[in-house]
């Protein structure tokens, strides 16, 4: 009897495979958790990217809930999703700030003079400091940031109404009313 | 002739310095500091280009956390300090040997759980093998007489 049941082991063991396995299939094993999720938006000094002798800092963030959007001219994924980012900030009133990375600034002015500013603010950060800081691995990233500078959410890759209606807007909102 | 192509030769052979000093370099005072950047990007893994350690990588960011590493250990931060301000950046998922916690435990304990599964089969195939061995003998009570019958009479044959 106890000889029967040892038998099963096998088939136990294959079936626990199996569920472990399929409960992975469909992930994308490239979108990871952001580590600073709950946490204050790092500590940083940058100049704006429009005006070079004005220098923001951390706090710009408090007081009302952000989304800030991690972008370079080089990356052509940002360029997928700047029409969207431009229609959030006019037609839904959002606020966004645009993290300028690892760019060139003549380049970033243009396009934005080209495509239109979606940002109610930019930063420039043409060394990556602040990308660094927030574990930036791969532009576009948009952060969902509350109203008192805390990270709430990471988005990696392209931002379109889909991700806003579905993601970002909820987290929005909820922090929106919070604070 | 032959002193040119011996010339060429060598020169050949010191290629692969000349291209090792043009990647980047950072520099240590001690070989021991040294080694230990070493050791530290290679268990650092990528975030970009997974499934690769930063030293490896050739993505910005892979770069970007070389230099960190660098930076942090030129200042004389300890291999823990490095590795809690990429994690503390990137997560967890740049560890290959991530820390030891209760997310973790499972992970960490698979090895020894599977020797001691091993250990229990082993034994339990001991123990069985032992219990046979005086009841089930495989000799009748008279068969057995008959065999120490027929050894005694070979010892006395000799």
């Amino acid at each position: 009897m106890m000889r029967r049941v040892l038998l099963f082991i096998p088939v136990v063991l294959a079936v626990a495979l199996g569920i472990v396995l399929f409960a992975g299939i469909g992930k994308d094993p490239t979108h990871l958790e952001s580590a600073l999720i709950g946490k204050p938006v790092p500590v940083f000094e940058l100049a704006d990217l429009q005006d070079p002798d004005t220098i923001h800092r951390d706090d710009i963030f408090v007081g009302e809930v952000s989304l800030l959007n991690v972008w370079g001219t080089w990356c052509p994924a940002c360029r997928d999703e700047h029409d969207d980012l431009v229609w959030l900030a006019r037609d839904e009133g959002v606020r966004i700030v645009g993290l300028n990375y690892k760019d060139n600034r003549d380049l970033a002015l243009e396009w934005l003079d080209s495509l239109g500013n979606p940002y109610a603010l930019s930063l420039y950060d043409p060394q990556g400091r602040l990308g660094f800081d927030l574990g930036v691995y791969g532009a576009p990233e948009t952060y969902v940031i509350d109203a008192e500078g805390v990270v709430r959410f990471r988005h990696v890759g392209v931002v379109t109404p889909q991700v806003w209606q579905q993601t970002l807007q909820p987290l929005v909102e909820r922090y929106g009313k919070g604070g | 002739m032959l002193m040119g192509r011996i010339l060429f030769a060598v020169w050949v052979l010191l290629l692969p310095l000349a291209a090792s000093a043009t990647s980047e370099v950072y520099p240590f005072d001690t070989a021991a500091d040294q080694e230990r950047f070493r050791t530290l990007i290679s268990e650092l893994r990528c975030p970009k280009c997974q499934n690769q350690n930063i030293a490896d990588s050739n993505a910005p960011i892979a770069k970007d956390m070389r230099d960190e590493v660098y930076r942090m250990l030129r200042q004389g931060a300890t291999n823990q300090q490095v590795t809690d301000a990429l994690v503390g950046r990137f997560g967890e998922f740049v560890l290959y040997k991530p820390g030891f916690d209760e997310r973790t435990a499972l992970l960490w304990a698979t090895p020894l759980i599977a020797v001691l599964g091993g250990v229990l089969v082993v034994i339990g195939i001991v123990i069985r093998g032992r219990r046979r061995d005086p009841s089930e003998s495989s000799l009748s009570d008279a068969e057995r007489r008959r065999a120490e019958q027929l050894l005694e009479d070979r010892d006395d044959g000799a």
